[in-house]
């Protein structure tokens, strides 16, 4: 055997020019891929920095429902929406709950009555290694019905222009839903006092493979008492906080896991649009909140509620809110784990 | 035209293009899956859970065949350099075939994350929850991928050398195919 390379001068170029074709292209199409010749896509980057106060996030915590409480309990299901679902969650049963009380802020310092929205997560574990994760607020629509709507609504509440919220409500008529809400809604001076709704809409598939879209919420059985917004801020920065400690110091708060079934034609894919009242309704269960511990020591404050953490029985629908939730979920939850220096443990 | 080599065994070179299939799909569904909110994220990161471990499995499998079975030498007129060059990249490849898919579960264990293969399908926690733990994996697994997708172009670069320029047999050795 002589010399290997037997190819001509001319036939070489040829080869060589196709080698590179070949590896530019894959180069080209992973970098179309990973987003980096498209800068207008929304990616779950984007959608996190979007949270970011003017003066930069707050490092260590999350990018959104920055300010919360660690809570532990139990969901004793009852059984009722058993027959819905086929996770073991809706299997009466009692079930150990990590939860956390949240604001929906991006400050961790916020005042408590300055946040409108309030909110509550929580994460189910089942004795067949299941988990059902599931992050709700107190508001019974959302805001806007996509999260490309959402991305525009946080840049438009951000923005520096005066007319940039006026624009924004008049490309999205969905927000006076809302913000009908956010303006008459009366407060109440307890986390305990609050309904939380899951507003997006899953899929149960029962035990023979019947598939219904529904939506919960958690109903609670303290009677609420309404304050007026400027009481609550002279009760303290912290009062949300403190309030529900010395209240479960005290005794257990509890309340009813209702799930809402939809009728076909109902608007499952929009949560900014509420379901008519006369839809089926199914008590699951009872949420009994029995211990509240500090965030920076307490068993939440590394969870992230991702709401698409599901056991089998519950699937996400066509809401398209829950993907871009677990995408955007995921890059706060990295980044703040990556601050972990920022928020340590307190020195106990 | 080429020199008459040996090949890798039927069994090694199926594995081969069965796992290029899918560790160039992982790559691309991975960049994919974190640079979209739209509901393509759920399904591609629906995939590359199971696929990754599915990739883990036979790369085991491929391990010890490699074991077993050896490999093929290369041409005797093969510049040692290049011999060098062939066998370091390969042990790279190898590596990382078994590094990424136990980065990806460590990484979502110390999270604390379930790893749901499948609905109903989850794989147990292999390493405790730890916040310091998963930023290292996180960025190991992220910084691994990119260097990854270089070395498979650097070794796709390299078989089509050897299928049209050197035209020396090497790329038969994987490919098969009329000698
Ligand atoms: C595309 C829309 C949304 C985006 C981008 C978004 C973004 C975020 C982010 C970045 C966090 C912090 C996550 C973490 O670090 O763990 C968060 C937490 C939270 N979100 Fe959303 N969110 C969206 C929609 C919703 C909806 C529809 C609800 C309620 C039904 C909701 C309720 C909550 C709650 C309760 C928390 C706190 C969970 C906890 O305690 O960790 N979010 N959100
Ligand atoms: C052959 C094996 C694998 C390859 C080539 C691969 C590749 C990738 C790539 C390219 C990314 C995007 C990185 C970035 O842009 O930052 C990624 C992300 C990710 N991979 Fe993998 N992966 C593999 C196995 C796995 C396995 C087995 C799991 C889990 C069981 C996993 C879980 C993840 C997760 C959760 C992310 C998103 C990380 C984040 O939060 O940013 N991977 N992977
Ligand atoms: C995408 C992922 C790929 C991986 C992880 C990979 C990995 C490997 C490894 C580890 C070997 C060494 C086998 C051994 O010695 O046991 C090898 C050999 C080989 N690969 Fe790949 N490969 C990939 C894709 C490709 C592609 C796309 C081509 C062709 C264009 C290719 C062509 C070859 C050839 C020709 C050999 C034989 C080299 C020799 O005889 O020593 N590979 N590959």
């Amino acid at each position: 055997m002589s010399d290997p390379i037997r190819s001509s001068g001319r036939s070489t170029v040829v080869s060589l020019a196709v080698i590179a074709l070949v590896v530019g292209g894959a180069a080209t199409a992973f970098a179309y891929t990973a987003g980096w010749l498209s800068p207008d896509r929304l990616t779950p980057a984007k959608m996190t920095d979007a949270f970011a106060p003017p003066g930069g996030p707050a490092l260590g915590h999350r990018r959104n429902h920055a300010k919360g409480v660690c809570f532990t309990g139990t969901l004793e299901a009852s059984g009722g929406a058993a027959a819905l679902s086929k996770a073991q969650v809706f299997a009466a049963g009692k079930y150990p709950v990590v939860g956390r009380f949240n604001l929906g802020t991006a400050d961790p310092m916020a005042a408590d009555g300055a946040a409108r929205v309030r909110g509550l997560g929580i994460l189910v574990r089942t004795p067949d290694g299941q988990q059902w994760r599931s992050a709700m607020i107190d508001a019974p629509v959302f805001p806007v019905s996509t999260p490309q709507a959402f991305f525009e609504l946080l840049k438009a509440s951000g923005s520096k222009e005066p007319d940039a919220m006026m624009s924004f409500a008049a490309a999205h008529p969905e927000i006076a839903g809302f913000g009908g809400w956010a303006k008459s809604a009366p407060f109440t001076a307890s986390y305990a006092e609050e309904r939380y709704n899951s507003l997006n809409s899953f899929v149960f598939t029962n035990a023979g493979g019947e598939k219904s879209v529904v939506r919960w919420s958690l109903e609670p059985e303290a009677t609420p008492v309404t304050v007026s917004a400027d009481e609550l801020k002279q009760r303290g920065p912290d009062v949300l906080t403190s309030e529900i400690t010395d209240r479960i110091a005290k005794g257990p708060a509890r309340w009813t896991l209702v799930v809402t079934v939809a009728n076909p034609g109902d608007p499952t894919a929009d949560p900014s649009k509420a379901w008519p009242d006369d839809r089926r309704k199914i008590e699951a269960g009872k949420l009994t909140v029995e211990r509240i511990e500090a965030e920076p020591d307490g068993p939440c404050r590394d969870v992230n509620f991702d709401p698409t953490v599901l056991p089998a029985g519950v699937s996400v629908s066509d809401d398209p809110f829950p993907a871009a939730r677990s995408a955007v979920y995921a890059v706060s939850f990295d980044r703040r784990a990556a601050e972990a220096a920022h928020y340590p443990k307190s020195a106990k | 035209m080429t020199e008459d080599l040996p090949r890798f065994t039927l069994l090694q070179r199926l594995i081969h293009w069965l796992m290029a299939i899918g560790i160039l799909s992982m790559l691309f569904i991975g960049v994919g899956m974190v640079s979209t909110v739209t509901e393509t994220h759920l399904a591609l990161v629906s995939i590359h859970k199971p696929l990754g471990v599915a990739l883990f499995a036979l790369v085991l499998i491929r391990l010890f065949v490699r074991l077993t079975s050896g490999a093929p030498a290369l041409p005797a007129a093969l510049p040692e350099p290049m011999k060098l060059a062939a066998h370091l990249s390969h042990y790279a490849l190898y590596a990382l075939m078994i590094a990424m898919p136990l980065l990806g579960w460590g990484m979502l264990s110390a999270a604390g994350y379930p790893v749901t293969l499948w609905p109903g399908a989850t794989l147990p926690q292999i390493l405790p929850e730890s916040r310091e733990l998963h930023t290292l994996l996180w960025n190991a697994h992220s910084a691994l991928s990119f260097a990854f997708f270089a070395l498979v172009l650097l070794h796709v670069a390299a078989a089509l050398f050897h299928a049209l320029v050197r035209r020396d047999g090497v790329f038969q050795q994987m490919a098969g195919g009329a000698r």
